[in-house]
């Protein structure tokens, strides 16, 4: 008994070890890496390339973090995390920020103390059926075998479905993308579900994609975005501006190929506070005045980066949709940089 | 007469407790003990200042919140809309499956595998050794998660029984599929059932108890009871005149004649699996992560329980063999009677160990999407409330009472087959 209090402590102890710990920048900038929480490989978003390099879309926000903070994209000490494993691995420190398609919510954002530094993706739930069953609604689903990653969203938003349906079905929670995509394969499971852009991302990898139908209904919202922990509201800041710096970055026209160039000095008074070439935006949150710049010269801007991993002229091919610029019928908005 | 005096009686001095051997020990132990509960206590005022940082104190609300989530395999009545902690009830029920199917299996592969090791046939014996090295060298988690990938690989999908041509089909007059979801088999029914009974009303901890159940159980434990005094009755005759009558008729009438009875009375009946829609609908479920993880299990603890059993019966010296056919016993009652009832002293113990072990392996589930104790407590609701240090204490308890309550059950047992002494 003794004995079980005592693991019990070392437990909850590493849990909080570095919740404590404030200055999360000052970490980073001692330790010269950045600790970044991703998916253990959902192509497109962040998977290991050929050369066992990271990339993807969400691994591309913590590489302009790092270049922003560091002034060295490749300074990133990448953790793959699971679905269940990830916000512990937060919580706890062993991470400095998760950008790993996690949905914002509210019981994650207030209860699971974690800071929702914005959205990178707005996403929704979705279906994924061999075209073979002849489906064409998940309204048709009562009584299928669903394969679902445990410890997501998108597992409560399924009970919710059928239950508000009033449809039954077989839940078979899985740990990750490839373990889901070889019962789904098997036909262990008749139905994938998770992120509409997950179901796309995974079926480019399949040997025969146009098999498989993703069907028409999205169940929910999922805004996927990168989140900090609660309590270092400075390192808070700097993940969402630099986020805010690529979108904007988009906005303005700011892309790799003409950053320099717009170095130095446009008539937009904007694009210079962004730059760091007039103001000191950079210096109000501890960095560098070019820290943007940094941030942009990595991948390009949002709208780069999205067309390189998961743009319509990738395996993935996925249309911008809701995730194009506001005065292009997205509702991508990045605030002012003032 | 000598004149005793008594002897100057020591003043204590402090000193005394390091230099003097009478009180050192007892110096250091208690020295020991105060650092070992400064840390404790550091550790534990640590864990609670940071878990205060987060603001996240400890609290067990969210037992009693709605867990949000379904469970497949569910043994109770249960949705989406029950408590955290009834999906950790049905969690735990579902650890207990997979450990009780698998120390049942276990003991019976590996008792089997250890007395045919010691078989004199080479090839029987050989294969036996290949089995258990092979299987005890390789981590538990492997074998589970290749057990779940042939179950899922080899087998037909549902969708492969239908149409008119089907690749696959139905074993056994149609009553049993084997599909790579699981496996589908004919469960009984009652079209005269007694119901169940409902416990704990509308709590958390809520079950029903299937009175068939308990009444078919009822019954075969008084016809076991019954059987056992005809046993008697025959002792007795046998011990008196030396002749022993003829009884087995009896007790397996008084077992199978009143059971039969009672299922007749149930009107049980087999309801067979169907295809309907997109899985096999009827019939009693059999998951492949359950299959899966109990295989698993029972396949790698059998190989250790194997050897333990090949030390027992080796341990026996052979002149007891010896001496009992001397006294003309035959080969079986030499086992039965000589042989086994001495083994099993010498086996009951490492087996107690290896139960545990199996138990605690369970909690590998996850590794196939089986929802035991570790997936729904530890796993979604942590996940899904964040309540990593009230969930991860909460299992550690949990695992800790069956493990306790499985040694405590195996000492009995032990007791009563051990030496005894008098």
């Amino acid at each position: 008994m003794k004995r079980t209090v005592i693991l019990g402590a070392l437990t909850a102890a590493g849990f909080a070890a570095g919740a404590a710990s404030a200055a999360t920048l000052d970490d980073v900038k001692a330790r010269g890496t950045l600790n970044c929480g991703v998916a253990t490989g959902v192509p497109g978003f962040a998977a290991p390339d050929s050369s066992g390099e990271w990339a993807g879309f969400d691994v591309a926000v913590c590489r302009a973090v790092a270049a922003a903070t560091l002034g060295d994209p490749s300074a990133v000490e990448f953790v793959p995390t699971t679905g269940k494993t990830r916000f512990t691995a937060l919580a706890s420190g062993e991470v400095d920020m998760l950008a790993r398609n996690t949905t914002w919510t509210f019981s994650r954002d207030v209860d699971l103390k974690f800071e929702f530094v914005g959205v990178n993706y707005y996403d929704g739930q979705g279906f994924m059926v061999p075209k073979e069953l002849g489906v064409s609604s998940a309204k048709e689903l009562d009584g299928a075998t669903v394969c679902i990653q445990t410890g997501t969203t998108t597992e409560l938003n399924l009970a919710d479905y059928f239950r508000v349906n009033g449809m039954s079905y077989e839940p078979v929670p899985i740990e990750t993308n490839a373990e889901a995509q070889q019962q789904y394969l098997a036909g262990a499971c008749d139905v994938y579900t998770t992120d509409a852009s997950g179901l796309a991302a995974t079926r480019a990898t399949f040997e025969v994609p146009t098999d498989h139908a993703i069907l028409p209904e999205i169940i929910s919202k999922e805004p996927l975005g990168p989140l900090v922990r609660h309590g270092d509201n400075e390192w808070g800041d700097i993940v969402r501006w630099t986020l805010n710096a690529l979108i904007a970055a988009e906005e303005y026209g700011v892309t790799s190929a003409n950053i320099d160039e717009m170095l130095g000095g446009t008539d937009n008074p904007e694009i210079n506070r962004l730059l760091g070439t007039e103001g000191n935006l950079g210096e109000m949150f501890g960095l560098e005045s070019d820290w943007a710049v940094h941030a942009i010269k990595v991948g390009g801007n949002y709208g780069e980066i999205f067309a390189r991993h998961i743009g319509e002229d990738t395996p993935i091919g996925l249309a911008r949709g809701l995730n194009a610029q506001y005065r292009d019928g997205g509702i991508l908005y990045a605030p002012p940089f003032r | 007469m000598t004149a005793l005096t008594d002897p100057q009686k020591e003043s204590f001095r402090l000193s005394m407790l390091l230099n003097d051997s009478r009180y050192r020990s007892i110096t250091i132990q208690i020295v020991t003990l105060i650092a070992f509960l400064t840390l404790i206590g550091w550790l534990l005022n640590n864990t609670a200042q940071n878990l205060a940082d987060l603001g996240k104190e400890p609290s067990f609300r969210f037992l009693t919140q709605p867990s949000g989530y379904d469970i497949n395999q569910r043994l109770l009545e249960y949705t989406s809309q029950d408590t955290n902690l009834r999906a950790a009830f049905l969690g735990l029920l579902n650890t207990l499956i997979v450990a009780i199917m698998g120390c049942i299996a276990a003991t019976v592969v590996g008792v089997i595998v250890g007395v045919l090791r010691l078989s004199n046939n080479w090839i029987v014996a050989r294969l036996m050794t290949f089995y258990v090295e092979i299987f005890r060298n390789v981590p538990v988690l492997l074998w589970i998660v290749f057990t779940m990938a042939i179950l899922i690989e080899s087998l037909p999908a549902p969708n492969k029984f239908r149409g008119d041509t089907p690749e696959a089909s139905m074993l056994l007059g149609d009553s049993v599929a084997l599909t790579n979801r699981g496996f589908y088999v004919p469960e009984p029914l009652f079209s005269r059932s007694l119901g169940d009974l409902d416990v704990l009303g509308d709590a958390s901890l809520r079950f029903g108890i299937s009175l068939d159940l308990v009444a078919i159980v009822a019954t075969l434990l008084a016809g076991v009871l019954l059987a056992g005094l005809f046993a008697k009755r025959a002792n007795r005759i046998q011990a008196a005149t030396g002749v022993r009558p003829k009884t087995w008729h009896w007790r397996l009438g008084v077992i199978v004649l009143p059971t039969a009875a009672l299922l007749a009375y149930l009107g049980l009946h087999w309801g067979h699996p169907e295809l309907r829609g997109f899985n096999f609908q009827g019939g009693t479920y059999m998951r492949n992560s359950l299959i899966a993880l109990w295989l698993a299990l029972s396949l790698y603890t059998a190989a250790f329980i194997a050897e333990i059993v090949r030390a027992g019966i080796l341990a026996i010296s052979k002149g007891q063999t010896e001496a009992a056919a001397a006294l003309g016993l035959r080969s079986r009652r030499i086992m039965s009677l000589v042989v086994l009832p001495q083994a099993l002293r010498v086996i009951v113990p490492p087996l107690i160990s290896q139960y545990l072990n199996l138990t605690k392996n369970s909690s590998l589930a996850i590794a196939v999407g089986y929802m035991d104790i570790t997936g729904t407590l530890m796993g979604i609701t942590l996940n899904q409330t964040g309540r990593e240090l009230e969930t991860v204490l909460m299992t550690m308890l949990i695992y800790l009472t069956i493990s306790l309550v499985i040694s405590g059950a195996m000492n009995i047992y032990n007791n009563s087959v051990k030496l005894q002494e008098r």
